[in-house]
């Protein structure tokens, strides 16, 4: 993919601007100018003008999860191809995961990661580690990760399996003010589990992951952040149990945030018959009695942000028996697709509540600064059709990855990349 | 093998995956064919011509004497070309995967591939990826169509129609395939069935198959006409599924003790290999009450059925 350097004055007509912390949504032009934002509703001429038909421009989206397997497994993705992957998904910035080979968990890797994604747009700001070597047996120097700009700390892919060792992170990200993202597992309940265990993985003949192996691991790390006052993130909540101690926990003034994946909100462990392994992830695909649960989570706001988890894998590690097949699914191109067709479309949220969960939401979690759509912001923006008719087809993705629980899913709404400073990246070329 | 049967037969599918979802009619069709051609088992020269030229190859990935014997004997009674593979001494063991053991087979011409794998859906894995017939011979604890063949048309000679009878599964249902070809099976023929198993080996929601759950052995063969018990994987102890094996026979065992108490004695059914002593006593498998050998020969002739119903242009008996 190919960043495009803007003009130094652009103006994008008929565009729909919305911005929910500015009360803003209307059809007009927007002004913008050596990478700032000039003016809304600007009706200057005899400049360069991309004409957007309509499209919507937002505050940029930020995935608070992925995977970008760099360093360690730069067959599955490449730092590069996970940043055209977000810009071609519109997403302006990512939180790249720790479980990396070696793991995230020296400021000299954090540090390298920042290098690697600085010639493209889309901003990495990578989690570190809580233990040495994510083997949960002591802490990484979490000060010092921070200071080289780790904002947040996570051993995702398994759970801090010791709860002592759960509380002293909990206890440290007081200091650090950056969250502990919790993978909430119990190991020993998931046991060699490939698929959520009920009547589905029964007629598979699928070994199951219980529902509670979240539950209960949720529940401890809720536990221990109330206890400890520190700031807790829970990635990928998936199940029912686990999304009620959230927001028992909310409502007793815990520091919790909580995210939800595309996939969680769309499928079921029904989508695992046929033995396709892209559908196998951890946390595994619930039932629906658990799918809808997670929208009622969305709409009381318990959880506020989406995150896709997007975790690319080789054919070698998928073109397997489903029990062999490595845990994970691509997410950063089709969350918006998928959450605009069958959310906002489907009337299950509002367009700006969308946004929310997508630019604010995540962003508030690790305490990063919110882009605005007012003269004089810097341009940080997603731009994205919502009319636009599309099919996914992993094979043209960005991403090596080719793990898409959704090919061939038809879908209204697409997003076409993405403004940052001075330039442009996305699957679609501007045309100005 | 220019044709394909299922285009004029009752077949819905040119391999055999599972029962799950096969009808009545179909399940009939094979155990009529099987109990044709088990009188070619009686004969003086206990081989037919039918398979010839027919080139079957026995994946076994996970060690198995009964299946891979019984389909080796029926290959041979039909004539077929045979290749074994095993998983110790090939190139499975040296790392290869199923996708690329598929593609050799797919070079080698093969026509037909029996497999047996530890993984659930490894045998759709490669009817998906393959040109050959695939026979499903146990894919980890999804199914293992032949075995609910066999003890379907096994419980049909016994009481001549399978409608109405009460059947139950007693045993490691979890972790069972047999079970689950079963309860198809059954269902599909207007049985009714029970399983009945210790609560941590009783698969989640297993009621939505249509069966009855019961946790009390006495209660399951009071109700039975017939008893399908499964063979408890000794492993099952160490993963603490079982307190210990002396513990699951004193309250899941079946001994002649328990059926004595029984109105009627049940039939009685085992998918072999037994552990004599843990899941069924002596006295039971060797009773009159037993048609566990009647299984074992029913094996070979289902086996037959279902290589001749998928495998030739045309039946030859």
């Amino acid at each position: 993919m190919e960043t495009i350097h803007l003009p130094k004055k652009l103006l994008l007509k008929n565009a729909r601007l919305i911005d929910p912390a500015k009360k803003l949504d209307r059809t007009t032009s927007l002004l913008i100018e050596n990478g700032k934002i000039a003016e809304i509703d600007s009706k200057m001429s005899g400049t360069k003008i991309w004409d957007l038909n309509g499209a919507i421009v937002c505050p940029g989206f930020f995935d608070l999860h992925v995977h970008l397997r760099e360093p360690g497994f730069e067959d599955a993705e490449t730092i590069r191809t996970g940043q055209e992957a977000a810009a071609a998904g519109g997403f302006s910035a990512v939180a790249c995961m720790p479980n990396t080979k070696p793991a995230l968990d020296h400021a000299g890797l954090i540090r390298w990661v920042i290098e690697q994604a600085a010639s493209f747009p889309v901003a990495v700001y990578p989690v570190a580690a809580v233990t040495r070597e994510r083997k949960s047996q002591e802490l990484t120097d979490m000060m010092e990760l921070h200071q080289a700009g780790a904002i947040a700390f996570s051993d995702d892919g398994a759970p801090v399996s010791s709860s002592e060792l759960m509380r002293r992170a909990l206890e440290y990200s007081r200091l650090t003010g950056a969250p502990i993202i919790t993978h909430a597992e119990d190991l020993s309940l998931t046991g060699k589990g490939a698929m959520h265990e009920s009547e589905v993985s029964t007629r598979l003949g699928l070994p199951g992951i219980p529902s509670l192996s979240e539950d209960v691991a949720t529940v401890r790390d809720l536990m221990l952040a109330e206890y400890t006052g520190g700031r807790l993130h829970l990635a990928h909540v998936s199940t029912a149990g686990a999304l009620e101690a959230l927001e028992m926990s909310l409502k007793r003034g815990v520091k919790v945030t909580a995210e939800v994946t595309p996939h969680h909100l769309l499928l079921t462990d029904e989508a695992v018959v046929g033995y396709d392994t892209s559908t196998k992830m951890k946390p595994p695909l619930r039932s629906e009695s658990d799918r809808k649960a997670l929208w009622e989570g969305l709409s009381r706001r318990a959880i506020t942000c989406i995150a896709t988890d997007h975790a690319p894998h080789t054919c070698e590690d998928k073109d397997v028996p489903y029990d062999e097949a490595a845990f994970g699914a691509l997410g950063m191109e089709t969350a918006l697709g998928l959450l605009w067709d069958r959310g906002v479309r489907a009337g299950l949220l509002a367009p700006g509540h969308l946004i929310e969960l997508f630019c604010h939401g995540p962003r508030q979690a690790v305490g990063l600064p919110v882009p605005v759509i007012e003269a004089g912001g810097l341009v940080e923006l997603t731009v994205f059709h919502p009319e636009e008719t599309w099919t996914v087809d992993a094979n043209q993705f960005y991403s090596k990855g080719r793990n898409c629980p959704f090919q061939g899913w038809e879908l209204i709404g697409r997003p076409w990349g993405i403004l940052k400073g001075d330039f442009w990246a996305g699957r679609v070329e501007p045309e100005f | 093998m220019s044709s394909d049967r299922s285009q004029d037969r009752q077949l819905s599918s040119r391999h055999l995956l599972g029962l799950e979802g096969m009808s009545a009619e179909e399940i009939n069709y094979f155990l009529d064919t099987a109990e044709t051609l088990k009188e070619v088992l009686d004969r003086p020269i206990k081989k037919v011509p039918t398979l010839r030229g027919v080139t079957v190859v026995n994946l076994f990935f996970e060690a198995s004497t009964r299946t891979r014997l019984s389909f080796e004997l029926a290959e041979k009674r039909l004539s077929a070309d045979i290749m074994n593979f095993s998983k110790t001494g090939s190139s499975v063991s040296k790392g290869e995967t199923l996708l690329d053991t598929a593609r050799n087979i797919e070079a080698m011409r093969i026509d037909v591939v029996v497999i047996r794998h530890q993984s659930a859906g490894a045998a759709r894995y490669l009817a998906e990826r393959l040109r050959s017939v695939v026979i499903n011979a146990g894919d980890g604890a999804h199914e293992h169509p032949t075995q609910g063949l066999l003890d379907l048309l096994t419980l049909r000679q016994k009481f001549g129609d399978i409608k109405g009878l009460k059947v139950a599964i007693i045993g490691d249902v979890a972790h069972s395939r047999v079970a689950k070809s079963n309860l198809y099976g059954l269902k599909a023929l207007g049985a009714e069935v029970m399983v009945c198993a210790p609560p941590t080996l009783m698969p989640r929601g297993v009621d939505a198959l249509g069966v009855k759950v019961c946790y009390k052995v006495d209660e399951a063969i009071a109700w039975a006409d017939a008893l399908n018990i499964l063979r408890l994987q000794l492993e099952r102890q160490e993963a603490g599924l079982l307190p210990s094996l002396r513990e699951y026979a004193m309250t899941f065992g079946i001994t002649l003790k328990r059926l004595e108490k029984a109105r009627k004695t049940p039939v009685i059914l085992h998918p072999g290999p037994m552990n004599r002593g843990v899941e069924i006593e002596s006295a039971v498998a060797d009773s009159g009450a037993s048609v566990i050998l009647d299984q074992v020969t029913n094996g070979v002739a289902v086996r037959m059925a279902v290589l001749v119903l998928l495998s030739t242009p045309e039946v030859m008996v």
